[in-house]
């Protein structure tokens, strides 16, 4: 779990694991904030790319909250 | 300065709020309800003589040398068990009590030494004092019959005597000396609440004994040095003190180890430490210390302590002494290359959770303002970073919520994934005694630690399989929910209903309850009914956890099951109660609150916000950068990936402290300058740069705030080994960087951070001078400080449930890797082992061990102290094997104080999902039997020391 985008794409999974619970609007909300809120900018750009690459991997929540942070960067 | 001589009034202050008035010696004095004549006269300003009795245990009545008069009664009664009532009229000295108390002391030194010259309580002697008090002029007995002083006694072995028992390292036990007043004995009950001491035998036989007439060392002696301080003669001493002499002056300061933050006096002749002893007034620990505080501050003058700024272009490279000028216009030249060949993103910094506020404050001011980039964590980030996230997404602010003298009011307590025993020792001690009044006692976690199971302590005792803490809160979320015993009333009124009944729903359902994921836990499901029924209706409840919750991939997840559970029985914003986060290191609470992690400004602002970041930049004169930085991990990754190449670490090793070991030594020997500023080469200095040396607690003025965000001072004893304070090391890095920063003194530091921070507007020297400590928020509306938080309402305004899903690890036990560790602490040693390793407390834990069942080792053919190979899917190590049932079978622990042991090899990169604190807790492993050490450990060792070689300097021309 070395190389970049997999390990982001955990993370990223892992956050969304969290607000699953909540339901969609709360979650993705919950996802974006937390990735704005605590992602370096070089993280974000690596998944925002990543998310453009088609986003493999990405938990359904987490592709919606990374595509709405992506429009409002 | 002089030695400051701290008041014994002889017996404990009542807390009673009744006031009651005597007449004592002709004076009228007006004490509490409850207290003893003793105190009410020295309150008064007239010292009763004494030896048994001192205010730091219950009075006991045995010396017969506080007799008073009283009129009306008959006889003469001690002062010390002899309580107030109105009206008494006390006399503490006629011609019968003086004949009385003369007769006493003859007796007394009829069976002492008098070798006062030499003694090693010469100037510091109570029963020299009180011989002095009575008057005594003369011993009519002779030293001819039985005695306890001489070895030989009329020409034959004295049977009586015993010899010097010098087993501790740090105090030696002189029965000659001793006059059997019973005090180290009661202190080691009362305050330590070890009960390792006893008086074996009776009348003139009796003997202080440790244990079963054991050695100190030999027995369950922890070495607190509370006996120490309690004895009256020389029969218990410090060794330093023997060695040294008597103390000329003190100063009062704050202890440099964990987060209790233990105040004392440091006792000195001149810039030498005698000794150090824990201040009364400190209101931390009042009056108590633990082995490390009180006397393992021999690393502050080892001598492998690096004094010398030392430089070299490639870690294959010996290191090379130079002038501290040179050693920062290579660092400043080093950095400056790196921002300009990968941008100003590619340096950064961490802050060091062992020095001072002012010094934290400084480390992330340089980096926000000097580089230019938001790339500064702490280690904070290991350990309790899902403590801030958790607490403040559920209360709206990060900190533990009470002082610790509210557990005195707590009815039950529960401990979560903390050893407060061995961490937290003096905490655990006042925690004791609470137990000891009746408090009952909760513990969750995978060990039978010593807070289970102990010298008056009996605790319900969950032991969870590690990684399921998730599941265990809810399941007691699900008692609490469907067995009616929410505090309904405290909801309604301070927290968000719609958010409360979306988490009873969810927690009220059935796969939450105990029964259903006791496969998953370990748990039985009749025990946990009973914590949680315990916990929701015994009274004031107080949670106390520690890494065993937040080093978890749901690390941040199980914060907010505490704070869920605190909010649903009200167990907040009231003395005895709260959610109390056992923090680590001196000032990890204080390195968080100065703005240490990489999106938040000092007082847990996100750097986005533009009010407050102006405030900044108008304030240090430089535009700042609103993008969150790197955290620690994502540090690493970045290297290794090519685009983060510099880091300034200040006090900490992150080589040995951080998971993952081969992940980090990549990471570190990716980057093209390393700065590290510590006091030893640690093992992240192996792959450094640059070393600047740091300097001690005794070398500086500042602050340190603790686990209850008390803000203490710390003063300078001594002048720096090394030159400079670590604030000025920054100083004068940044300087050479290109970025002025002008302080005169740490006091003109915390000034600034006052003035940003509006936690802490009300905090300053003065200020700390004056009250002694504050705990933030200290401003405006609190002026005094805010021992108890969240009183008539949260910080946030309502208190927010959160949904807690378990969601189980992905560190998994397989066939190949069926066990799980977990690791953890022990008394003697503290975190990495730096300090500790150099100081005396080896003898009680040279190497670290690892705990396996019977079950398991049998197994697998192992023996109790065998070397054993322990392997996980991130490296593999061997340390010798410690066969114990204190763990589960399936689970095996050990600590991480030695290097040589590397336990981070095995740990994974797995982190908290909110926050990247790293999974210390869980990982799986095998073990195996071994020879010796791995490949790898050789391999380490080996370039640890080429990497350590030093050329000496160059000799003038």
């Amino acid at each position: 779990m070395s190389s970049s985008p997999d390990k982001l794409v955990y993370m990223a999974n892992q956050i969304g694991k969290f607000f699953q619970s909540q339901g969609q609007d709360r979650a993705v909300q919950g996802i974006s904030e937390h990735i704005w809120k605590f992602w370096d900018p070089r993280m974000r750009k690596q998944i925002f790319a990543h998310l453009d690459a088609g986003g493999t991997g990405l938990d359904p929540y987490v592709l919606d909250a990374l595509q709405k942070l992506k429009q409002q960067a | 300065m002089s030695l400051i001589q701290e008041i014994d009034f002889g017996t404990p202050k009542s807390k009673s709020e009744t006031m009651v008035t005597l007449t004592i010696d002709g004076k009228s004095v007006t004490v509490p309800e409850g207290t003893s004549i003793m105190r009410a006269a020295m309150e008064s300003g007239t010292q009763i003589p004494k030896l048994c009795a001192t205010d730091m245990v219950d009075a006991f009545g045995s010396c017969r040398l506080c007799l008073v008069e009283i009129e009306g009664r008959a006889g003469t009664p001690a002062s010390c068990t002899t309580p107030v009532t109105p009206g008494l009229v006390v006399h503490t000295q006629s011609e019968r009590l003086k004949t009385l108390r003369k007769g006493v002391m003859e007796l007394y030194i009829s069976d002492h030494p008098l070798d006062c010259l030499t003694c090693a309580a010469n100037g510091d002697c109570e029963l020299q004092d009180m011989a002095g008090a009575v008057g005594l002029r003369d011993v009519r007995y002779g030293y001819q019959g039985e005695n306890h002083v001489f070895a030989k006694a009329n020409g034959c072995d004295n049977d009586n005597w015993m010899p010097k028992d010098e087993s501790n390292p740090y105090f030696t036990y002189d029965p000659s000396k001793c006059i059997v007043c019973s005090r180290c004995v009661r202190a080691c009950e009362e305050v330590q609440g070890t009960f390792a001491l006893t008086i074996a035998g009776r009348g003139f036989d009796s003997r202080v004994s440790p244990g079963m007439s054991e050695s100190f060392l030999g027995s369950e002696c922890v070495s607190c040095g509370a006996c120490v301080q309690a004895c009256p003669t020389a029969t218990l001493t410090e060794k330093s003190v023997i060695e040294i002499g008597q103390p000329e002056h003190s100063v009062v300061t704050t202890c440099a180890y964990c987060g209790v933050g233990c105040a004392f006096k440091a006792e000195m002749r001149g810039e030498e430490v005698v000794r150090m002893v824990p201040w009364k007034d400190g209101k931390a620990n009042r009056g108590h210390s633990c082995v490390k505080g009180r006397f393992a501050w021999g690393y502050t003058t080892h001598k492998e302590r690096v004094l010398k700024p030392m430089i070299r272009e490639r870690i294959e490279d010996p290191w090379r002494e130079v002038s501290w000028d040179e050693a920062f216009g290579f660092a400043a030249a080093k950095f400056k290359g790196i921002q300009q060949k990968y941008g100003r993103d590619a340096v950064g910094g961490i802050t060091s959770s062992r020095c001072t506020n002012e010094e934290t404050y400084l480390v992330q001011k340089l980096i926000r303002g000097g580089f230019g980039n938001n790339n500064v964590d702490t280690c904070a980030r290991v350990c309790h970073s899902p403590t801030g996230y958790g607490l403040s997404q559920t209360f709206g602010t990060s900190a533990g919520t009470q002082d610790f003298d509210s557990v005195e009011e707590t009815d039950v307590v529960v401990i979560i994934g903390a050893n407060p025993a061995s961490a937290h020792p003096v905490f655990a001690s006042r925690l004791k005694k609470r137990l000891r009044q009746g408090a009952r006692l909760i513990v969750i976690d995978p060990r039978r630690t010593e807070m289970v199971e102990s010298a008056h302590v009996k605790a319900l005792h969950l032991p969870l399989m590690p990684g399921t803490n998730v599941a265990v809160l809810t399941a007691l979320a699900h008692v609490i929910v469907t067995e009616g015993l929410v505090n309904e009333t405290f909801v309604r009124e301070r927290c968000d209903w719609n958010e409360f009944e979306d988490w009873a729903t969810f927690v009220a359902d059935p796969g939450n309850s105990p029964e259903a994921t006791a496969l998953q836990t370990g748990v039985d499901p009749k025990v946990l009914r009973e914590a949680a029924r315990i916990y929701a209706t015994g009274g004031n409840g107080a949670i106390y956890y520690g890494l065993g919750v937040t080093e978890h991939s749901q690390g941040s997840t199980t914060v907010i099951a505490i704070a869920n559970l605190a909010m649903a029985t009200g167990n907040i914003g009231r003395n005895g109660v709260g959610v109390n986060p056992l923090r680590g290191q001196n000032n990890v609470q204080g390195s968080c609150d100065m703005g240490s992690f990489p999106h938040e400004l000092p007082g847990y602002r996100h750097i986005a916000g533009d009010a407050v970041r102006e405030q900044f930049e108008a304030m240090w004169n430089v535009k700042l950068n609103k993008e969150p930085g790197l955290r620690i991990p994502n540090m690493f990754d970045a290297a290794i990936e090519g685009t983060f190449m510099g880091l300034y670490v200040q006090g900490e090793d992150i080589l040995q402290s951080d998971p993952n070991t081969k992940h980090v030594v990549a990471a570190l020997s990716a980057m093209e300058c390393v700065i590290v500023h510590d006091l030893f080469l640690n093992e992240t200095a192996n792959y450094a740069h640059v070393f600047l040396p740091g300097s001690t607690f005794l070398e500086k003025d500042g602050t340190f705030t603790n686990a209850e965000r008390r803000i203490q001072l710390v003063r300078k004893v001594m002048s720096p080994r090394n030159g400079y304070a670590d604030w000025e090391v920054t100083i004068l890095l940044a300087k050479a960087m290109g970025f002025e920063m002008h302080y005169n003194h740490p006091s003109e530091i915390m000034d600034e951070i006052a003035a940003l921070t509006p936690t802490f507007a009300g905090v300053s020297y003065a200020r700390l001078e004056e009250l002694g400590s504050v705990q933030w928020p200290c401003n405006e509306k609190a002026s005094e400080g805010t021992p108890v938080m969240h009183i008539g309402g949260f910080v946030r305004g309502k208190g927010k449930f959160i949904i807690t899903e378990y969601v189980a690890t992905d560190e998994r036990t397989g066939p190949r890797y069926p066990l799980l560790l977990t690791t953890g602490r022990i008394l003697s040693q503290y975190n990495v082992g730096a300090q500790t390793r150099r100081t005396e407390n080896v003898v009680w834990h040279a190497e670290d061990r690892l705990e396996i069942h019977p079950h398991d080792a049998e197994q697998r053919g192992v023996r109790d102290g065998d070397w054993v190979r322990l392997a996980s899917r991130a490296g593999e190590t061997t340390l010798r094997a410690e066969i114990t049932d204190r763990v589960a079978p399936g689970v095996v622990y050990t600590t991480f104080h030695h290097p040589d042991t590397q336990a981070n090899v095995i740990t994974t990169d797995f982190s908290d999902w909110a926050t990247n604190c790293p999974e210390y807790k869980v990982t799986a492993v095998q073990i195996s039997r071994s020879n010796g050490p791995t490949d790898w450990q050789k391999a380490y060792d080996e370039q640890a020391r080429h990497s350590r070689r030093i050329l000496p300097a160059e000799a003038a021309e």
